[in-house]
This record gives structure tokens, sequence and C-alpha cells, in this order.
């Protein structure tokens, strides 16, 4: 494309008045230069930030969707996406909780949700939120009392450049995949972490409690760092339904661990599957890494899925520094039509470097759930070790569960273990524990969870009982 | 307490049952013996509520109410106990959670909160002890790589913990060693009492030197062919099943 076409296009569709337009009421939908600069300049984002950008879509108009994963879905159109929403204003909002669809409150009965924490989850005005807002203003002055940031992604643009400018895309390059490449162009807005050095964290972090979190939106970005020494916990999503108007969701998870660093970053998600026939469910194309990029440095994920009709995820750890450490403990859930395609890469560069996967897939349903990990390990990674666990458990005749282990092996004292199992809940096993007054419900509920307790046992206390709470209201019906 | 009249059951295309009677009163202790082959795990099943199993004609009531109406959970709360022939394993499933869980199944169907997590382990030991169970089986998976003989002692276990109105031990004493055989012996004595009923499915007297049943049955190709006392049993172990069906061909 020669560089006038890239000028009258990027003065075609929004030219600056229109900018308080499109706050009030977003962007139409299609993408092009121009969407990309009107982003950028709604954020009042450094021109760095909106070079970055261009390139990213640049780069992105050439590369090509990928189609290796085992999921199958109707054609995207790009071009018919709105990629800039406009926040919601409060008076579009529910005004109360009896505003509130009965439905999606009665699922917050079954997960447990304390009552105050309804209204944030349902979108209720903020006015009418109090709690949440002063738990968050406690939470902030706490946390600058360390030197921890963490602010939304937008904020960080303005207040920290520095950081983002030397970080952003240094694990996620701009250009990594289709999608990566796509939340690089036109990223909405997310999470930032900086732990200063040799700082404990003193709360994990949450999602929950970001401050200016409202509208992330389709293309969320998150960017983590722990200085040399320092430590954090993270804690992404909520188990509550969440429904969004916008299909495809392409989020990116960049982790940086410097010099004896450690991060341990949670993910409990429970996007909205669509209904039984797979209809109106999210698309979840995800690109989550982390890069242990100092010595004995530590990356750990932990992650249980029940949602999105669409899953291809693979939280990954680059082991750079000598001795480090990745870990991948997984929960992911499929039932109805839900198709999941998620698993890990763990790529051991620097020496002594240990990686461990434990994968629990659980397909009921017509669901099909797969299992694709890869471990590397580069020539100069002397003495590496992996042990990879993967275990798929079947509820009914008509799900799948497939494992897709890859291992490039090139250094040849790495020490490799896998180990494989596929197991169902049999009517035997059911009528068992109903023989014992055990409802099948109950008795499936029990199962699932000693399946997935190894996993379990590495999220946070309340995400883990929360978690488990999740996973049985996902399968409810699961049987019969 | 149970009464089964002209039981008649299908399992696929075959009749297994074939117009059986039953009756077992509160107090008594019921053997009921046979060929392999002959239908009482399916009467066993059957009363259990195993869906697999068809019944094509014949009543069953228990404490006076329709038993074939209820689910198979509501029959055990109500206090049907099946000690199954090849308990099942359940790998990943923490053995006192499920004996818990089942517990408290009972107890909040009879109205009763749930047991109080100390004492529940407190008498679950105390119970294993006279079983001769290593309290380390609590912790692990149901069933999962216990031995033959351990299966078993797991389900006097259960029946120990839930006390059953009604127990049906299906082969409870097969591929137990003396000891276990003593043991298990001793769990049901304990729960021998005038409101409670016992039914044993087993194919050796030895079993019965130690559990006196009040009634002995022999169940022959899906029907009850012979009724009497524990000398029933006796006549059996000398003259083994031919000797009844030439009685009953003649
Ligand atoms: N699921 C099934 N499908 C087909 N036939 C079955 C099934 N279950 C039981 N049967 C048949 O029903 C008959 C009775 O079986 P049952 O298990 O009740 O015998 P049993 O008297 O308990 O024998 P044993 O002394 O060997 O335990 C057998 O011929 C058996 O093969
Ligand atoms: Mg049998």
């Amino acid at each position: 494309m020669s560089s006038e076409n890239i000028e009258s296009i990027v003065n075609r569709r929004y030219e600056h008045g229109f900018i308080t337009d499109i706050e009030s009421h977003g962007l139409p939908p299609g993408l092009d230069e121009s969407v990309v600069r009107a982003i950028s300049t709604l954020k009042k984002e450094p021109q760095f930030m909106l070079e970055w950008r261009l390139q990213a879509y640049r780069q992105w108009r050439e590369m090509t969707e990928p189609t290796w994963a085992h999921v199958h879905y109707p054609p995207i159109d790009f071009e018919g996406i709105s990629y800039y929403s406009a926040p919601k204003s409060d008076a579009d909002k529910p005004q109360s909780l009896d505003e509130v669809d009965p439905k999606l409150l009665e699922t917050y009965d079954k997960l447990g949700i304390p009552l105050h924490e309804r209204a944030r989850l349902a979108g209720v005005a903020v006015d009418a939120v109090f709690d949440s807002v002063s738990v968050a203003t406690t939470f902030k002055a706490k946390l600058s009392e360390a030197g921890v940031i963490f602010c939304s992604f937008s904020e960080a643009v303005r207040e920290h450049p520095e950081l983002v400018q030397k970080y952003l895309g240094s694990v996620v390059p701009r250009r990594d995949n289709f999608y990566a490449a796509l939340n690089a162009a036109v990223f909405s807005d997310g999470s930032f972490v900086y732990i200063p050095k040799g700082v404990r964290c003193p709360m994990e972090l949450s999602t929950y409690f970001r401050i200016n979190a409202a509208n992330t939106g389709q293309f969320e970005r998150t960017l983590i760092i722990a200085d040399e020494g320092s430590h954090v916990s993270y804690l992404e999503g909520c188990t509550a339904p969440m429904r969004d108007e916008n299909q495809l969701h392409a989020a990116v998870v960049e982790l940086v661990a410097l010099e004896g660093a450690e991060i341990k970053y949670s993910t409990v998600q429970n996007w909205y599957p669509g209904d039984e026939n797979g209809v109106g469910g999210i698309y979840n194309f995800v690109t989550k890494r982390g890069d242990c990029r100092g010595d004995n440095s530590k990356i750990s994920w932990t992650q249980v899925e029940t949602g999105s009709a669409i899953t291809w995820k693979y939280p990954s750890c680059l082991l750079r520094g000598n001795n480090s450490v990745g870990e991948f403990y997984s929960v992911a859930v499929a039932n109805n039509m839900q198709q999941a395609d998620t698993g890990t890469k763990m790529i051991h560069i620097g020496a002594n470097t240990s990686s461990t996967i434990v994968s629990k897939g659980i397909s009921a349903g017509h669901a099909q759930n797969a299992y694709r990990g890869l471990v590397k390990v580069m020539p100069q990674a002397h003495g590496a070790r992996n042990h990879t666990q993967c275990d798929s458990l079947l509820i009914g005749k008509n799900c799948g569960a497939h494992t897709f282990p890859y291992m490039e092996i090139k250094n040849p004292s790495a020490k490799i273990e896998h180990e494989a199992t596929t197991s169902k809940i049999s009517a035997d096993q059911l009528f068992y524990c109903r023989q014992r007054g055990i409802s099948e419900e109950d008795a499936v509920n029990m199962i699932v969870n000693g399946f997935c307790k190894e996993v379990f046992k590495e999220l946070p206390m309340e995400f883990a009982v929360e978690a488990q709470a999740l996973l049985n209201v996902s399968l409810e019906g699961a049987v019969g | 307490m149970l009464e089964i009249k002209n039981l008649k059951v299908r399992i696929g295309d075959t009749e297994i049952l074939r117009g059986l009677s039953l009756s077992v009163k509160a107090g008594e202790v019921h053997a009921i013996m046979g060929p392999n082959g002959s239908g009482k795990s399916t009467l066993a099943q059957v009363v259990a509520g195993h869906e697999d199993y068809v019944v094509t004609a014949g009543d069953v009531t228990y404490m006076g109410n329709n038993l074939l109406e209820l689910d198979p959970e509501i029959r055990a709360r109500e206090g049907i106990f099946l000690g199954f022939q090849y308990p099942v394993e359940i790998a990943g499933v923490n053995n006192a959670y499920l004996l818990k869980a089942a517990v408290n199944a009972k107890r909040l169907h009879q109205g009763l909160g749930e047991i109080d997590a100390f004492e529940f382990l407190k008498v679950a030991r105390e119970k294993m002890a006279t079983l001769g169970m290593d309290p380390k089986f609590l912790n692990r998976g149901v069933n999962e790589g216990f031995s033959g003989g351990e299966k078993k002692r797991n389900e006097v276990l259960q029946m120990a913990m839930l006390e059953p109105r009604l127990a049906i031990l299906d082969e409870t004493d097969s591929g137990l060693d003396i000891d276990a055989l003593k043991a298990v012996a001793q769990g049901v004595n304990a729960l021998r009492s005038p409101e409670r009923a016992i039914v044993l499915v087993t194919h050796y007297q030895r079993l019965l030197d130690y559990i006196e049943p009040d009634h002995v049955h022999v169940l022959s190709e899906g029907r009850i062919v012979r009724s009497g006392d524990k000398s029933l049993a006796h006549e059996l172990e000398e003259k083994g099943y031919d000797w009844l069906r030439e009685v009953a061909n003649a």
C-alpha cells in the first residue's frame, strides 16, 4: 500500500471533530488506520503508543487467521466489529438489583456471591455500590505505601510511559500471532502492575479492585512486571457469568519476572458459553505469556476455565533465566456445544530450568476439549526438567477429549516425563453414590472436584472455593 | 418391612427374575443362596433401584410404601443399604468425604443437621477399629486400589456408619480371609436389632456359622425354590444344588 493511500484512508472516517461524538456513541464497525488513530486520540496517548499501534495494525493486515486449533466456528467478520464502544453512562445502567435479569441473580445465588458484590457484578450504576468503592480506596492506599503500581493500562500509558515503553511487547511481540497483532492495534484497556525491587506485594491483586475498570472491552491488555526479588499474586476474572455484546475477545497478557522474582497468575473465567446450542457464546482467543527473564525467577499460571463458546488459550513460560521455574495448572470445562483448545508452552532456554504442567480437561454434553502442549528444550538449556500430567474426564457419551503433546528436545541432558489418563464418570459410580443416599448431581460434583483438586489447591483459598462452586454450576444437568 | 410379591424383572430381552416372592420382617436375618447366575444380585440391585433392570410384573413394598416409585437415593436415605458384590472404585474422591456425604444425606433427610466433623471422625475411627481397618483408608480414594477383601470391609464400614433399617449384603463374605470374615460378621451382628432386618446373599455356610439366620432361601432360575431355617444351609453344603433341581423337577 502506498503512503498516499494510507494518508487518505487515515482521514477518511474520523476527522478530529468527531472524537467527542465517538466518546459518547462509540465507533461504527470497521477497521482501518483511522480507527487506530481515533482510539489512540480518545485515550490521549503519547506518540510512541500511537506508532506502536499503527505498526501492529500494518503487521496484522499481512497476517491470516490461524486454523490449526481443534475448534470450528463461522468466519469472523472483522469489518463488522466496532473497535471502540462508549462507556455506558450511569443513567443507562440498571439503578438497582430489582432491574437486573432474575436469571443472573439466581446464578449469583448458586455461586454464593455476597449481596454487596452482586450489584457491582450486574453493572448497577456506581453510586449504588458504595461498598466496593470504599474497599477499593483503602486498597489503593495500602499498595502505594508499598510502592506497588496497580492501575488501568490507559492510566499507565499516561503516568508511567517509561515503564510501558520498556516492557510492552517484550514478551508477546506485536506480530506474535494474528490475534495478538489485532489486540496490539486496537486494545481497549486492561491492567498494569509494577512491583518494585524486593517488594512482596502486601495483598493479592485482583482485577476486581482495579480502579477505573469500566469498559475494558473485548481487546484487553495486561502487563505485569515483577522487579528483582519481588513477589506478586494476581487474580483475574471472577466466577460470575460475564455476558458481553461483543462476541470476539482477544486479550493479551504479558508477565515479566526479573531475577529472583515470582509471579503467580490465577484466572477463573466464566464467559457466557452460549445457549445449549452454542448460540451467542463468546469466542475467547487469548495470548498469555510469561517471561522468566532473570535467574531464579518463577512464573506460575493457574486457571479454571468454564465459559466461552470457543476458547483458544495457551498460557506459556519462557524460561530464560538459569534455574527459573514455570508452572501451569489448568482446569478446562467444556459442556454442551462448547469447544476448548487450551494448553501451554514451556520453553527452556536457561540452564537447570524446570517446568510442571498439570492439565485437567472435563468434557460433558457435546463438547470438545483439546489439550495442546509444547515442551521445548533449547540446545543451551542444560539440565532442564519437565513433568507433564494431562488428565481428561468424560461425562456422557457424546463429548470428546483430545491430547496433542509436542516435544522438541535439543539438549540430551533434559529429563522429560509425560503422563496422560482418560477416565469416564461411569453409570456404576453414580449408582454406587446414589445407593449411599447421594444425589446424582452431588455425585458428579464430588467426582469432578476430586479430579480437579491438584489444581484447586494452587488457587488462593477463597478463589478455590468459588472455583469449585462454579464448576458445579457449569456442570449442572450434565448427566441424565 | 420388605414385601416382594411375584416379582418379574428383565434386563435387555432376558427375564431374570421370574415370579419371585419374599417377605422380610423387622428383626429378621435372611440368607439367600443359590447357583451362579440365578438372580441373587439382580434381586439386590432391583431393591436398591438400579435403573437398568426393568420390573415387568409384581409389587415391592417397603415399610408399607411402594418401593418401586422411589429414586435410589431416596431408598438409601429411607434406610436401605446394599453392600455391593463388586464395589466400584471412584478415583480422586476421598473415602471419608463420600462417607460423610452419605451420612449427611441421610441426616438431612431425617431432618437432623449435618454431623459435626470431629464427631464424624471419632465415630468412623471407632468403627474402623472394630473392623480391623487401618484409619489411613479414610484418606484414600473410594475403593481406589483396595484389595478385594479391603473393598468388602469398606462396604461394612459404610453400613456401620449409616445404620440402615434394611441391609442387603451381596456376597460380602466372598474373598475375605478368616479374620476379616469374623470382623464382618461382628459388624453385622452389632447391627442386629428388633427394628432392623438383614439379607445376606452368600454361597457359603461358613458365614452363617457367625451370623445365624432366621430364614434361608434358595434362589434358582429367578425364583425362590425352597425356604427353611438354618439347617437348609447345612443340607445345601452337603448335597449341592442338583438335589434341589431334582426335587423341583419331580
Ligand atoms: N447387564 C446384564 N446384561 C445381560 N445379562 C445380565 C446382566 N446382568 C445380569 N445378567 C444375567 O442375569 C443372570 C443373573 O445374574 P445375577 O448377577 O443376578 O446372578 P447371581 O445369582 O448374583 O450370580 P452370582 O452367584 O454369580 O453372583 C445371569 O445370567 C447374568 O448373566
Ligand atoms: Mg451375584
